[in-house]
């Protein structure tokens, strides 16, 4: 450090230390560290690796780590799940690679008037998706704005139980109850073993004067459409209850949105538009909800709204009732908010922008035609049960190969040596679907792709 | 005497206020009202004709009624409309790597260096699929376990999870982890408060609170530290912990944390470590020798990861070994020369999110370790405390400007809670006037103060270590300026912001009025709640 400078530390400089000292004025930094007691001191240097003394040094070296990844760019891949490789125009990537996006934080809509702008405009673009008008700013992921929801639904009714569809990932499941548990309990509901929809008799069985919430997923995880939302929101309403949907937005250019089948609050994640995987890393999730006060109210998120400034014909933003926010009110505010991931819902919004009413059709239509079309070729291979659920489908399909013989894991083991990256296992997650597999196709899968999966998976099934 | 009188005042700001500042101000309609039907601004691979072919049309392959007859309305731009508009929105932005932001306090503003950027769109990274094979991210894998290792050691403790996905969602893990610890004693349904300290994040309190925990905050005595006496009224047999952020929000280091420990451990709690602020005591004082049990470090802040205005962020969670066992799953274990996922933790609250947290800003954290070592980190700490010292001295005599718990004879550690209470009393202009008004200069609006505002009109600046001593002479002399325009010519300052990217909010209360309030474009045109 005495000799070079750290380019990331602007007074490090002997000369700069030197004037800071004085006019600081103190001897030396062990005087402004006097306030920290001798006993709760580290009296050694830190053991950390050696800082490597170039920025040429450093991308050697991370990139030499990375090195070791295998990933979709260069391996054919149908995993989903809750992740979906999607392709990312480049002017996503551009507007949210300007450091003054990249680089801002807090502040409020004046100096970051661009900032709110561009939240707001992602609110929007998702209320026309949604056909709802009340639309929070972004959470960390699906999973904890579906927890949001529950405890929003668990307030508003006073009540203590929430349904949950048993087709949720447990994964997901876990975070919600994560969120709930002590003082809200959660009940699977079942689904049709058959079809993958949720099964309504027990639903009816399930819901009581008791119930906060219903909470399914459409599409579900395992890929089925959900068409009862309806009757499912009905049932739900009669009784007292919130109807909250989980929805992967991407299917929104095609199917209806959940509030035209009664939905109350409505999450998701914006992964799929225009945010990179990154190991799962760029999830965003949202919460839609009744524009009124009381769903509003008690909403954890901050909430921006455009207004007017003093100046004529001038759009201001600001934060929609503030005062709710663990942020002012502490522990008597909703919940908690923090740093959450506005980058990705700006990035979500100029993914919309680019694609528009055609491509958003087109983006859902592609993808039905292209999971209709791996289902066929599926269904020729000896031993392959694809797909498992009857019912209509949106990415995924859950694919069964309990009659080969193989175990998924066995399957995709053999699927990785011929360049592929098979679907995710559920045996563990789902067994009463037994050696099954979730495959998912986006729009970035062509036919010669999805018939060299097909190829791939007969060699690997049949030989 | 008034500022404007103050000869050395004007010296001070020569050449260093931007005069000329001028924010771009496109006055950018809302992307609706610049649609133009027809247009496209991105065009998806359409499926091959064998495909359309063999499967029908798309309609057939959706669920009657579950059809969408109508596509969303969303806007329709040319690619290039796109880009633009959003580009003017950018320009309407003023983030930390271009402005000086020594403004926004508590939030560690430093510099994100670029090249981390180009490391996260590595496609061997950006790519990668969660549920991917292990053999196949053995090196995301490793990128975990070097940088947990990292955090281990600069704090001490035993053993890291990096899934939640900021500061706030770290503490709440924590409070997770706290009542699954005490469930485990059988002490689930006694320990069921939370004692806090006013000047400690607010999520210290809102976190545990809603993790089922009762709240029991801890107010300063006369010299702005937590008040010993009121921590042993408060602690008892319920007590599950102590939420605690040092040096605290103000700045103050409480020197007395181990005594503070000690009494929760005597009561049978266990204490968390909100270390939001570790970037004054990096490699200087470390939370295991102050005896804490778990603690977490906001990483997108004192690791030099973006903020991204407004996250993704990292809350890296720490804790010593007889708490690891509750940590969220997975953990990310080494195994003979390679890396795994550690699910098998039968103790584990189990997960907070979905997959292994915002593993890009984990990637561009460990770079920016990786160039700093542990003598960097030492002197990111010595840099930021003595700016923050320098810019101390430099504010004395500003107009109006007094700071908290002054004359208290205690050093301020890596930010300063100052007062324009005076100010207030004696031209009319608070502190939310001043905070807009230094956006006319080109600086960031600063921040405020969390709440309470135990602290009237509160401004609080971070001076960190990538900022340098023109950048705090230029941050004083615009304080100077705008506090001596406070007194000569206060209207101007209440007006502000004038060069901004957008002028002041006609009626706050208009977003908290349910027929005025508009979250999106259609509950605009629904409400009409803006005349353009």
């Amino acid at each position: 450090m005495a000799t070079r400078a750290h380019p990331y530390i602007a007074n490090s400089s002997q000369q700069a230390k030197a004037t800071l000292l004085q006019g600081a004025g103190v001897e030396s930094v062990e005087e402004i560290f006097a306030a920290i007691p001798q006993e709760l001191r580290l009296h050694r240097a830190l053991q950390l690796p050696e800082p490597l003394g170039s920025e040429f040094a450093l991308r050697r070296h991370v990139e030499g780590i990375l090195a070791k990844n295998r990933s979709t760019s260069d391996h054919l891949s149908f995993l989903g799940g809750g992740v979906w490789q999607h392709y990312v125009p480049a002017v996503v990537d551009t507007v949210i690679g300007r450091d003054e996006f990249l680089t801002a934080y807090g502040a409020d809509a004046y100096a970051d008037h661009g900032k709110y702008q561009a939240l707001f405009e992602t609110a929007s673009m998702l209320g026309e998706l949604l056909e709802m008008d009340a639309v929070s700013t972004s959470t960390y992921d699906w999973a904890n704005a579906a927890a949001s929801a529950c405890r929003m639904a668990a307030r508003l009714t006073g009540r203590r139980q929430i349904l949950v569809a048993a087709t949720v990932s447990p994964g997901r499941y876990a975070v919600v109850e994560n969120y709930c548990l002590p003082a809200i309990e959660l009940e699977r509901v079942a689904c049709e073993r058959g079809t993958g929809r949720l099964d309504l008799a027990d639903l009816e069985a399930r819901l009581s004067d008791e119930t906060a919430a219903v909470y399914f997923e459409n599409p579900s995880y395992l890929g089925a459409f959900e068409d009862q939302g309806r009757a499912v929101a009905e049932m739900a309403h009669r009784r007292g209850a919130e109807v909250i949907v989980g929805v992967d937005p991407s299917s929104l250019g095609i199917a209806r949105p959940p509030a035209a089948y009664g939905a109350d609050i409505v999450c998701g994640d914006l992964q799929p538009f225009g945010v990179h995987m990154q190991w799962g890393g760029g999830l965003s999730g949202f919460l839609a909800m009744r524009d009124e006060e009381r769903y509003l109210g008690e909403c954890p998120l901050q909430l921006f709204g455009l207004t007017e400034t003093v100046a004529k014909g001038e759009y201001g933003f600001g934060k929609v009732l503030p005062a709710r926010t663990s942020y002012v009110a502490r522990e008597q505010g909703k919940d908690f908010v923090g740093t959450v991931t506005a980058l990705y819902a700006i990035a979500a919004g100029v993914h919309l922008a680019l694609l528009g009413p055609q491509g958003m059709r087109e983006l859902g239509e592609g993808i039905v035609q292209r999971r209709a079309y791996l289902v066929a070729l599926l269904r020729g291979i000896p031993g392959v049960l694809a797909p498992r659920l009857s019912a209509p489908g949106f990415k995924e399909i859950v694919v069964n190969f309990d009659a080969t013989g193989l175990t998924v894991r066995e399957i995709n083991r053999r699927l990785l040596e011929r360049g592929i990256f098979g679907g995710k296992d559920l045996s563990g997650e789902f067994s009463w679907l037994g050696q099954s597999a979730l495959y998912a196709v986006t729009e970035v899968h062509g036919a010669g792709d999805l018939e060299r999966l097909a190829e791939a998976l007969r060699e690997v099934c049949v030989a | 005497m008034r500022a404007d009188e103050d000869p050395a005042a004007g010296e001070a700001e020569a050449g260093l206020v931007r005069e000329e500042f001028r924010q771009a101000h496109w006055n950018e309609p809302i992307i609706f009202e610049i649609s133009q039907a027809g247009q496209r601004g991105v065009l998806l691979p359409e499926p091959e004709a064998r495909i359309r072919e063999a499967v029908g049309p798309a309609a057939e392959l959706v669920p009657e009624g579950l059809w969408r007859a109508t596509p969303p309305a969303l806007p329709e731009l040319s690619q290039k409309h796109v880009l633009a508009h959003y580009l003017h929105l950018s320009q309407e932005t003023l983030g930390a790597n271009l402005a000086n932001d020594i403004s926004q306090g508590t939030c560690t503003m430093k510099y994100n260096p670029r090249v981390n950027e180009l490391l996260a769109a590595d496609p061997r990274f950006a790519e990668l699929h969660p549920d991917q094979d292990e053999e196949t991210v053995q090196g995301i894998l490793e990128i975990y376990h070097r940088f947990g290792r990292i955090l281990l050691e600069i704090s001490g403790m035993a053993e890291v999870s990096l899934q939640p996905g900021g500061g706030s969602h770290a503490v709440f893990a924590a409070a997770r982890m706290l009542r699954a610890y005490f469930a485990r004693r059988g002490e689930g349904d006694t320990r069921d408060e939370v004692i806090t300290t006013v000047f400690s994040h607010p999520c210290n309190a809102a976190a545990p609170a809603t993790a089922g925990f009762k709240v029991i905050t801890i107010y300063p005595g006369e010299d702005g530290l937590p008040d010993p006496l009121a921590l042993k009224a408060a602690v008892s047999s319920r007590t599950a912990g102590i939420f605690m952020t040092n040096p605290e929000d103000i700045g103050l280091y409480n020197p007395r944390v181990r005594e503070f420990i000690d009494v929760v451990h005597q009561a049978g709690g266990l204490a968390f470590y909100d270390q939001a602020n570790a970037n004054g005591f990096l490699g200087v004082a470390r939370a295991r020798e102050a005896g804490f049990d778990i603690c977490h470090f906001n990483v997108h802040k004192t690791f030099g990861a973006p903020h991204g205005s407004f996250g993704p962020g990292n809350g890296a969670l720490l804790c010593t070994e007889e708490l690891a066992p509750f940590l969220p799953v997975p953990l990310v274990a080494q195994s003979g020369d390679g890396y795994r996922l550690d699910y098998d933790r039968p103790q584990s609250i189990g997960k907070i999110r979905d997959f292994f947290g915002t593993a890009g800003v984990v990637l561009r954290a460990y770079a920016w370790v990786m160039t700093m070592g542990a003598a960097g980190l030492r002197e990111a700490a010595d840099v930021s405390v003595l700016n923050n010292s320098y810019l101390m001295k430099r504010l004395e005599g500003v107009p109006g400007l007094d700071h908290a718990f002054a004359g208290n004879g205690l050093r301020r550690m890596e930010q300063v809670r100052y007062s324009w209470r005076r100010l207030k009393e004696e031209t009319g202009v608070g502190t939310e006037d001043v905070h807009l008004r230094v956006a006319d200069f080109g600086l960031p609006h600063y921040f405020l103060s969390h709440h309470p505002w135990l602290i009237a009109e509160p401004m609080t600046l971070e001076p960190c270590e990538t900022y340098s001593i023109r950048d705090m002479d230029e941050y004083a002399a615009v304080l100077h300026r705008v506090a001596a325009e406070g007194y000569r010519e206060p209207e101007l300052v209440r007006s502000s912001p004038h060069r901004s990217a957008a002028h002041r909010r006609k009626d706050d209360a208009a977003l908290s009025d349910p027929a005025r309030w508009a979250l999106t474009w259609r509950a605009h045109l629904r409400k009409g709640n803006v005349r353009r």
